[in-house]
């Protein structure tokens, strides 16, 4: 590790740090209805739109309308990203004449955009039209992130009320997050990316004669406004195949910076509306340190894995020293890509700038745990925090015991209830990736058959052999459990079978949390608040933070020990003895 | 041995206690266990169910090894063995539990004779019938030497009773109607008069049968606590099994990637999964429940619930009576103040002189104090012609004449009336001595000889010894106490700085007190009381712990949800501290359990692998001798830490009154770090002793 | 249901409209208006025609100018229309053999050379259109550039220097050479003979 490499990773803690109040205490304001200093200029389209929608602003909802709605929104936005991708070639605005996507891969991308995951099974430049790009995936990097937004807020209001049926209105706070927060935000990071060189075109490809006589056809399309939005709504789709390691993407180490940043936005100021919103800046900061100290832990080993290298290609002659550069970009260097894989995965993100499949045993180690540890360090936009405080709520529950107490929670007994809804929402996304992966590494089926054209055994999509083609099928699952949406890259997953099951694997990962942790809302705003004594866990100390920390760590760990030891653990030490495949 | 909390906690007195592994308790419970390997019972236990499953698939498969004449077969039974060990051990935890419980009720069930009772019919005389004919609404009459047939409230008369059935206690007690000594309990014995009983209760249903199906667990329904904590770990249990499951393509996958090994045994699998499944909780859990009831019950209080127990661990606020719980029952004197123009010498002789006839505890503390300020010695009264004028009620003074002294002690007004009624004149500061007194919480005493008033004895609430330090525990414990008591702000307020309780509730009535429990738990706090009066009783059921006294009447006892054999207030205290400790014993063994995992995987994982992948060797951190004896080792450590936490589990772990923080502090070092690192050795050990004796 | 199901259908109807028309409508044309050289892929004209652009690496296999990194990019490597990395882990045999292979073709171009192989030049990009290699790769190469223009080591050498871009702000990324400026460069300024 260089110095300039750990004074970078320095530098950007510490803006995430100074963005986390100022936007969480802007959040808590928007959410709670209060005017801000956007309200002169967006009020009038929020409410242009809860009169096209049909909202009545001041109503809410229990738990199970806000679920409702929800459900609602995210069918009909799945139906839409489908209909948009099967009737393609007739429709508009598609240059290159790309035709229309198969059912399975239109399903696959349709569950994956509305779901946040933006899991790509296909190349954006050879296989979407600008339309399909724009109206259908760049829609649902809004309408994802703000619908996560909207469900962390609606939990959060669970935690700070007492004794009301009611958790919010999902409209509204879906409004509000895409008015407030994404558009705004995401139109003040398309201008200044594209005045770093990042392309924003209807026009066709380029053609280009090279400097040797070659032809390079240069893909082109509307990448600034899909780029922002898809940091600072943590989906991570990215318009081309190789995401934001793409020059058109992501051109400069300074647009990487705010890439970066946008990504942590939203769900590091989500702990500090948290804090505001349940009346205790303590709590919010608590949760913010525990996130904070995962992620740096996870940022370091894949620096360290990453900068010390791979030994198989050092004993054929390149420097020992410059670390593991197969799938790095030359401007981002090894400390920048580490980085940013540990944020991409921390935060489900998803988008990259380096190919993980290439990254070391122990780097792709972190990149995979910090997914299957349930995207809960800074997490997703909304989703982060649900997590975490499903996390929250088991840490409790075990050391309530241990305190001598019926655990509690900011006041909220933790009961049975309570217990149930994490413990399935635990147990549902593991069960994704588990049994979907088990499946993936024995099932087989003809190289003719529907299922898995071309490539005959689900194993036979693997671009590696050995404990890197298991780790690409576990990340793969891990990815879409997680609603992440990054890859081992090299496992080629569009066909029926990888595309209906990670579809499925993306659905649960999302709606088998969400909906839990919206019964545990509207339960736990139906509760009294009990008093703080001396007797009560603070949930706002160091010892929680280590706690959580701990729990998170310790529930991922046992949960996909096997699995991580036949993948990169085993993978590591062969490497180290010369290991090839 | 019985007791791990600290001693100023809990008051070493445990009536009824057993040693922990009692001869005839251990032999019930080994019975015990095997009956319980039933599978349906066993289903309850989601864990050790799977447990079960998991042997049973071993052995049946061994069947397999014996066909085929494997020389996986030692390795196998082994196995097999390890894991039905693991299923009885759990249940060996759990039957010991209730054990103990159904020992004690067997020695209660031995008093419940059916006895004979005396019917009054409507004539007036009365007819023999058996008690269990006895319906709610007769009356029975009881004479010394009877047992008294049903529960039942004295209607008539007065009768000292032996309630040592119940309580364990052989004083007699003294029953009367009226009042709030008018309960009696059936089983128990007049010992002297006679008196008329309301029967209360329907055979079947009186307070003995009720006792008797508490202590043999019969009515034991799971606490919310424990019902979420059983999903907590069935849960687990769920993702550990997807895990091992999962593990069967994975190690596929491996074997032909890698291009050796094989797919692990099914017996290696189940190893795996039976040793990450929360075993140790899942199989000490009930047990733990059971024993909390059981130390509640020692203590001599009847928890009608599992669930008030754990609720007592809750609780925020504590109130307590004044009278009896905080302050000895008893006034004490502590001063004597002389008006002007009388020697302290002269008032103390006086009041001594006019209680040395007086037995009340504050006659006998003048007399005590007089001899110990003044030196003053009880004289020998025969000497003179004494004679003692009683207490009474109407004239609220008592007191003797010798000779030509008139000597009187009483209430001020009484007092000042009397030296009035002698001729005398009362000085003036009489009353300010006697107010100053009441202003700082004490009952100002006057005593005049004939028309001279000579002075005020300050007699004083004097608060128990030890009050202020278990009270400041409490607070530690973030339980604020509230006093309660019948007295005026003024006294309550001296009497509360000196006892060191939070708040104080004066001249409270009993709708008062109702009051005070519903606004506290509006505000979120979970709310302790005792009581024994009729009065108490919609108190008592408001209240989330509400501790009735025995020797209170049946409104309360019913209203309360524990009963203090003892009828001793203070045992709140204590009740608050097992409900904890039954708490922080769940969550610290489950932690445990799964720290442990941790360990266990490392012994698993590469002994599984080896075959397939011999880099993975490296994870072999503890070194264990080969595969076989890898997986024995974690299987027989995971069976042994059941069965050595056992004590544990019916003890319950240490409680120590202190903030939440520090308790934390230290049981996440004990049980989380600990458990962590505990198997390493352990399991180190057993590989050795394993591969020592050729088992592997 | 139904007033369940219709705010879904409209909402989702309303943000197609506002997120996917309006949004990217509006950045289009406040980046054409603003930045029309970057919103159009920085493309570099030389004598009329697009020579590629300056974000974009493109294929340089003639000895005269400086190499790029390896890419996986299309068929060919540098196919701008199908970016992409390699995808081979650490143990693959595949990523052995090609490493070996680019050694073996890196010995052979830069005969001169000792001792080890700046890492990135024998590996291949995430995106497969890395229009950078690392200074120690240009460095390695100025030898062999030189003696195929038939200049002096130093006027290369200064070149390279002049075209070094160092890390952003200071302390973002890492110094870089982008090799198609550099080129085109070069063959202005010191064209071959």
């Amino acid at each position: 590790m260089t110095s300039n490499g750990v004074l970078q990773i320095a530098l950007y803690f510490l803006a995430v740090l100074a963005i986390a109040k100022p936007m969480g205490a802007y959040m808590a304001r928007v959410f709670a209805g209060e005017r801000t200093f956007a309200h002169p200029l967006l009020r009038p389209l929020e409410k242009g739109l809860y009169r096209l929608v049909g909202v009545t602003e001041d109503t809410e909802q229990r738990w199970t309308a806000y679920a409702g709605s929800l459900l609602s929104f995210s069918f009909f936005s799945f139906l839409f990203v489908y209909l948009l991708q099967r009737m393609q070639a007739a429709l508009p605005l598609n240059p290159q004449k790309l035709s229309s996507a198969t059912p399975d891969l239109a399903f696959n991308t349709a569950v994956s955009f509305t779901t946040n995951t933006n899991w790509q099974a296909y190349a954006g430049e050879t296989t979407m039209s600008y339309l399909v790009q724009m109206s259908a995936l760049t829609v649902q990097n809004f309408a994802s992130a703000a619908a996560g937004v909207a469900i962390a807020i609606a939990l959060i209001r669970g935690l700070a009320r007492q004794q009301e049926k009611t958790i919010g209105n999902f409209w509204v706070d879906l409004t509000r997050a895409v008015v407030y927060l994404f558009l705004p935000l995401s139109l003040a990071g398309a201008l200044f990316f594209c005045s770093q060189g990042v392309i924003q075109t209807f026009s066709g490809y380029t053609t280009a004669t090279t400097v040797e006589g070659k032809e390079q056809v240069i893909a082109q399309g509307p990448v600034a406004s899909q780029e922002a939005i898809k940091m600072v709504g943590t989906n991570g789709g990215g318009f081309f195949n190789a995401n934001s390691a793409h020059p058109f993407e992501n051109p400069t180490p300074l647009t990487n910076f705010v890439q970066m940043l946008m990504i942590f936005l939203i769900p590091a100021g989500l702990t500090y509306t948290f804090g505001r919103m349940v009346g205790d800046q303590r709590q919010g900061w608590a949760l913010f340190a525990a996130m904070s100290i995962l992620f740096l832990a996870g940022v370091f080993v894949i620096y360290a894995a990453e900068q010390s290298g791979n030994p198989n290609l050092t004993r054929l002659g390149l420097a020992a020293a410059d670390g593991n550069w197969e799938g790095k970009e030359t401007r981002f260097g090894i400390a920048t890509t580490s980085l940013f894989a540990a944020i991409t995965t921390a935060a489900s993100c998803g988008a990259v700038i380096g190919m993980h499949d290439s990254f070391t045993p122990l780097g792709g180690l972190a990149t995979l745990f910090n997914m299957q540890s349930g995207e809960v360090i800074f997490g997703g936009a909304g989703a982060g925090l649900y997590g975490m405080l499903l996390f929250a709520i088991l840490a409790v529950f075990i050391a309530g015991l241990m305190v001598g107490r019926t655990p509690e929670y900011l006041g909220k007994k933790i009961e049975g209830k309570e217990v149930k809804m994490a413990m399935l929402a635990l147990i549902a996304t593991s069960a994704a990736i588990l049994l979907f992966t088990g499946a993936s590494s024995v099932v087989s089926f003809s190289k003719d058959s529907y299922w898995n054209a071309g490539y005959g055994p689900a194993t036979g999509n693997l671009n590696n052999a050995g404990p890197h083609g298991f780790a690409e099928v576990l990340y793969a699952y891990s990815s879409a459990a997680g609603n992440n949406g990054s890859a081992f890259a090299g496992l080629s997953a569009n066909t029926p079978w990888y595309n209906l099951t990670l579809g499925v694997a993306m659905l649960v990962g999302r709606f088998l949390i969400i909906i839990p942790m919206l019964a545990v809302a509207g339960s736990l705003a139906g509760k009294k608040r009990l008093a703080v004594t001396t007797g009560t866990l603070p949930t706002h100390g160091p010892l929680f933070v280590g706690l959580l920390v701990g729990t998170v760590i310790i529930i991922g760990a046992l949960t996909f020990f096997p699995a991580l030891s036949l993948s990169p653990v085993v993978e590591h030490f062969l490497m180290q003895q010369g290991g090839r495949f | 041995m019985q007791n791990e909390m600290s001693a100023d906690l809990l008051p070493q007195k445990l009536a009824k206690s057993r040693p922990l592994f009692d001869g005839d308790i251990l032999r019930r419970a080994i019975g015990e266990s095997f009956r319980k390997l039933n599978p349906m019972t066993l289903a309850k236990n989601p864990v050790i169910f799977v447990v079960e499953v998991g042997a049973l698939m071993t052995t049946v498969l061994l069947a397999r090894d014996v066909a085929t004449g494997s020389s996986e077969f030692s390795f196998n039974i082994q196995i097999a063995l390890w894991l039905w060990f693991t299923v009885l051990f759990a249940n060996f935890a759990e039957a010991m539990a209730e054990a103990r419980g159904k020992a004690q009720a067997d020695s209660l069930r031995k008093t419940k004779t059916d006895s004979i009772a005396k019917r009054m019919l409507s004539n007036g005389h009365s007819e023999k019938v058996a008690a269990s004919q006895l319906r709610a609404g007769d009356i029975v009459i009881c004479e010394a030497g009877d047992i008294i047939p049903g529960d039942g409230e004295v209607v008539d008369g007065i009768a000292t009773v032996d309630e040592s059935v119940i309580t364990g206690e052989s004083a007699p007690v003294i029953r009367e109607s009226g009042g709030d000594r008018s309960a009696v309990t059936g089983g128990t014995r007049v010992l002297s008069d006679e008196i008329k009983i309301r029967i209360t209760s329907n055979p079947g249903e009186t307070f003995l049968d009720r006792m008797i199906a508490l202590v043999e667990g019969a009515e034991r329904h799971k606490t919310p606590n424990e019902i979420a904590l059983n999903i907590l770990i069935a849960g687990l249990t769920l993702i550990f099994l997807l895990a091992v499951v999962t593990l069967q393509p994975f190690s596929q996958y491996s074997a032909t990637a890698a291009g050796s090994g094989a797919v692990p045994s099914v017996a290696v699998l189940v190893s795996l999964l039976v040793c990450l499944i929360p075993t140790t909780i899942g199989g000490l859990l009930s047990a733990i429940g059971i024993a909390g009831m059981d130390r509640v019950m020692q203590h001599n209080v009847l928890a009608m619930s599992g669930k008030a127990v754990e609720a007592s661990g809750d609780v925020n606020t504590l109130l307590l009576d004044k009278t009896g719980t905080l302050t000895i029952g008893n006034r004490q004197a502590v001063e004597f103040l002389p008006v002007q123009g009388v020697s302290d010498t002269e008032l103390a002789e006086a009041a001594q002189l006019s209680s040395l006839a007086d037995e009340t505890p504050e006659g006998r503390s003048v007399v005590v104090l007089a001899k110990e300020k003044y030196g003053l010695r009880g004289r020998e009264l025969a000497q003179h012609e004494a004679h003692f004028i009683p207490f009474s009620a109407y004239t609220r003074m008592s007191g003797v004449d010798i000779n030509s002294d008139r000597l009187r002690k009483g209430a001020t007004d009484s007092i000042v009336q009397f030296v009035r009624e002698q001729g005398g004149t009362v000085p003036d500061d009489l009353k300010e001595i006697a107010e100053r007194i009441s202003r700082q919480g004490g009952t100002p005493l006057a005593v005049a000889n004939g028309q001279r008033a000579l002075g005020v004895i300050h007699l004083k609430d004097v608060v128990k010894g030890g009050m202020k330090e278990r009270l400041a525990q409490l607070r530690r414990m973030g339980i604020q106490t509230v006093m309660i008591t019948g007295d005026n702000p003024l006294t309550a307020a001296a009497i509360a700085a000196e006892a060191g309780v939070d708040n104080f509730l004066a001249q409270a009535s009993p709708a008062d007190k109702l009051n005070y429990i519903k606004k506290e738990q509006a505000e979120g706090r979970l709310v302790a009381m005792t009581g024994d009066g009729t009065n108490d009783a919609p108190a008592l059921a408001q209240a989330d712990v509400g501790l009735a006294m025995n020797t209170g009447t049946m409104a309360a006892k019913e209203a309360g949800n524990m009963v203090d054999l003892d009828s001793n207030p203070t045992k709140l205290i204590e009740v608050v501290a097992i409900g904890k400790q039954l708490l922080i014993t769940r969550g610290a063994l489950t932690t445990f359990s799964i720290a442990n995992d941790v360990a266990k995987y490392f012994a698993i994982i590469p002994a599984m692998f080896m075959a397939t992948y011999p880099a993975l060797c490296a994870l072999n951190v503890m070194g264990l001798n080969n595969p076989k004896s890898a997986v024995l080792a974690a299987v027989i450590f995971n069976a042994l830490i059941i069965i050595a936490l056992v004590p544990l589990a019916l003890r319950g772990v240490k409680y120590r009154a202190g903030s939440a923080d520090a308790l934390l502090r230290r049981n996440l070092l004990v049980y989380g770090l600990g458990g962590l690192v505990v198997p390493f050795p352990a399991i180190w050990l057993i590989d050795r002793l394993v591969h020592a004796l050729g088992w592997a | 249901m139904w007033n369940q199901l219709l705010p879904g259908f409209r909402m989702t109807l309303a943000l197609t409209v506002l997120t996917g028309m309006i949004y990217p409508g509006v950045v289009t044309a406040l980046c054409q208006t603003l930045f029309s050289a970057q919103a159009n892929g920085s493309l570099i004209v030389r004598n009329g025609r697009v020579v590629g652009s300056a974000l974009i690496g493109q294929s340089f296999a003639r000895p005269e100018y400086f190499h790029p990194r390896p890419s996986a990019a299309g068929i060919d490597g540098y196919d701008a229309a199908s970016s992409g990395g390699s995808n081979l882990g650490p143990t693959s045999q595949k990523l052995m053999d090609r490493v070996k292979a680019t050694v073996a073709k890196l010995q052979a171009q830069n005969p001169s050379h000792q001792g080890e192989w700046p890492a990135d030049l024998a590996t291949a990009s995430a995106s497969g259109l890395d229009p950078h290699i690392s200074p120690a790769a240009a460095r390695m190469q100025v030898e062999r550039v030189a003696r195929s223009r038939s200049v002096s080591i130093e006027q290369v050498k200064e070149m390279l220097v002049r075209f070094t871009e160092s890390r952003d702000l200071g302390f973002l990324g890492e110094p870089r050479v982008n090799v198609l400026l550099l080129n085109l460069e070069l063959d202005r300024v010191l064209p071959t003979k």
